[in-house]
């Protein structure tokens, strides 16, 4: 290449870079990098169509929840579990305490119309107790520690401080984690051995419609094994119980679930139906002990009163009477 | 004082995941959690933007909001922080966590989460400032150094800034309008139920 060459060479690389320089700013303008990138809002926008959307991408370390860059959802559960939670919480226990306070003052204690009769017969065998009492044992203290998550903050956190409150949360976690399991199996025992007894019939609804004898005077139907309320007892126990179990599980076991919104609605189930299983229980135990004369001693010694006995269930009595199974060989229904 | 706050300008992001490594490194994380990650939107596609995420350290935050024992506190220079030896590890705030920030190092047993750890804006914790408790719980604490988070000083690009909110979104907002684009600030509505107007 001659000099003349190499200037011209020069000249037209230096133009056409001049020329490039002048184009720039106008092509990067028309370039917009961003035109087509996803912005927040543009995910909160799709976030109204679907509550529970997650912005999902790639990473590179082998944590695959860490894909997740925006999970929103967690405002709704919180708003659920700081509110909405608390309030059915509130209102079942307290509720349910006010109204049986109520009852109480109202209808008083339930007696033996007759009196105690003075003979026994047997209502519940030692392992119908031990299921009950297991089933009843482990209720009392997962209702207690799984309350404390829901109200202890708020109720008992201010009164012993963090340190205590904490160490008390743990221990209460631990054994919600594991009565869980005796729980799980004094529900199932239960379903078993009394299911023949609590199928519902037309003589439950007739019992409920004569309000149970618990509400005015008179007499209620006369029921069989179980009348209609501690059917629904029953089936509250045994549905709930199932409900309970299914929930924790899942909550228990994280990889269980599909993702953390899954365990979300795990536990909103969970904490609604144990605050409603909870005023049940309340309502049960309140006619097992004060509330009715006799009672109590079907889960204690397991034998009842005779007259207690054909009060509340004189169908079941003359069964009984009929299997030679109960003292006094005369059937005298109670109405 | 300050309100501080990250701030991750996509357009800048390439993914190097340095503050992933630089956070672990400097707080001693452990092992199976990662208080910084990088997540890429769209891959492969026009318009694929990666985020570097971490604890936003939340107006109003949602974890503290549900922690059962109250394990959560706010610095005076709103960073969101929690007393590991108050934490029970119930799994809440990962609940309640838009971003996903809350971990817990898995222990043995079902059912046993350990404590929570979460990104701390290089804060520490409750313990004495710089004492070796508050390394060992929850790694170092540069802000009482008088130095930002390691993930964004370090950050080769300048992508991933930490500071005072104001004026992190100033640096942003002058980055947009020189270079005429910008994704906007990923989390911040979320977070700070604010954006970046420019
Ligand atoms: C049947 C097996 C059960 C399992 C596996 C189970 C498991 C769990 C788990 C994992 C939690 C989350 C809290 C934490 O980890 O600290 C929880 C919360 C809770 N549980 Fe259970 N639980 C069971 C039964 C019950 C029962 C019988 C009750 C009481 C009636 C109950 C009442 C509660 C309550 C009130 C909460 C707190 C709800 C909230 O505020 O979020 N649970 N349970
Ligand atoms: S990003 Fe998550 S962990 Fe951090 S303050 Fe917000 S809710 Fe809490």
């Amino acid at each position: 290449m001659s000099f003349g060459a190499h200037l011209r060479f020069l000249l037209s690389g230096l133009l056409l870079a001049l020329a490039l320089a002048v184009a720039a700013p106008a092509g990067a303008q028309q370039i917009n990098p961003t035109a087509n990138s996803v912005r927040e809002q543009q995910f909160l926008d799709a976030l109204k169509q679907n509550p529970s959307a997650e912005l999902r991408g790639r990473i590179s370390i082998p944590d695959t929840r860490a894909a997740t860059l925006e999970r929103p959802a967690g405002r709704d559960w919180r708003t659920f579990h700081q509110g909405t939670m608390v309030r059915i919480g509130a209102v079942a226990v307290l509720g349910m305490l006010v109204v049986l306070t109520a009852f109480y003052l109202f209808r008083g204690r339930i007696r033996i119309e007759a009196g105690p009769s003075g003979q026994t017969i047997t209502r519940f065998n030692g392992f119908e107790r031990f299921m009950h009492w297991l089933t009843a044992g482990c209720f009392i203290i997962l209702a207690l520690s799984g309350l404390n998550v829901t109200f202890g903050k708020a109720l008992l956190l201010p009164l012993i401080g963090p340190q205590a409150f904490t160490n008390l949360s743990v221990a209460a976690k631990w054994s919600h984690n594991f009565l869980a399991w005796p729980f799980m199996l004094g529900v199932a025992l239960m379903f078993l051995v009394w299911i023949k007894d609590n199928i519902p019939n037309l003589g439950d609804l007739r019992w409920f419609l004569a309000g149970g004898g618990l509400i005015g005077k008179g007499h209620a139907p006369p029921a069989r094994r179980f009348n209609g309320g501690q059917k629904v007892v029953f089936w509250a126990v045994v549905l709930g119980g199932a409900a309970l179990s299914v929930s924790g599980i899942y909550m228990l076991y994280p990889s269980f679930s599909g993702g953390v919104l899954d365990m979300q609605f795990w536990n909103v189930v969970h904490g609604i139906v144990s605050v409603l299983m909870i005023a049940v229980m309340l309502a049960h135990i309140y006619i097992g002990s004060i509330g009715m004369e006799g009672a109590f001693d079907a889960m204690g010694s397991g034998e009842v009163d005779l007259n207690w006995a054909k009060e509340h269930h004189a169908l079941w009595v003359a069964e009984e009477i009929e299997k030679g199974r109960a003292p006094g060989a005369t059937l005298q229904p109670a109405e | 004082m300050a309100r501080m706050k990250f701030l991750c300008d996509a357009d800048r992001c390439i993914e190097c995941n340095a503050c992933v490594t630089a956070c672990k490194n400097e707080n001693d994380v452990p092992w199976g959690i990662n208080r910084r990650r990088v997540v890429t939107i769209n891959d492969g596609k026009p318009g694929e933007r990666s985020v570097s995420m971490a604890c936003m350290h939340c107006t109003d935050a949602p974890c503290a909001a549900v922690c059962p024992v109250d394990c959560f506190y706010t610095t005076a220079d709103a960073v969101v922080l929690h007393n590991k030896d108050l934490c029970i590890g119930c799994g809440y705030c990962f609940y309640a966590c838009p971003f996903g920030a809350p971990q817990y190092p898995k222990l043995s047993n079902f059912g046993s989460r350990g404590k929570m750890d979460k990104c701390t804006y290089c804060a520490g914790g409750p313990e004495a400032d710089l004492s070796p408790a508050e390394f060992q719980k929850y790694g170092s604490n540069r802000l009482a150094e008088g130095k930002l988070p390691l993930c964004a000083e370090m950050c080769s690009t300048k992508a991933l800034l930490a500071g005072d909110g104001e004026i992190i979104a100033q640096i942003y907002k002058e980055r947009v309008v020189k270079r005429g684009y910008g994704s906007g600030a990923w989390g911040w509505q979320t977070a700070y139920r604010e954006t970046i107007a420019i």
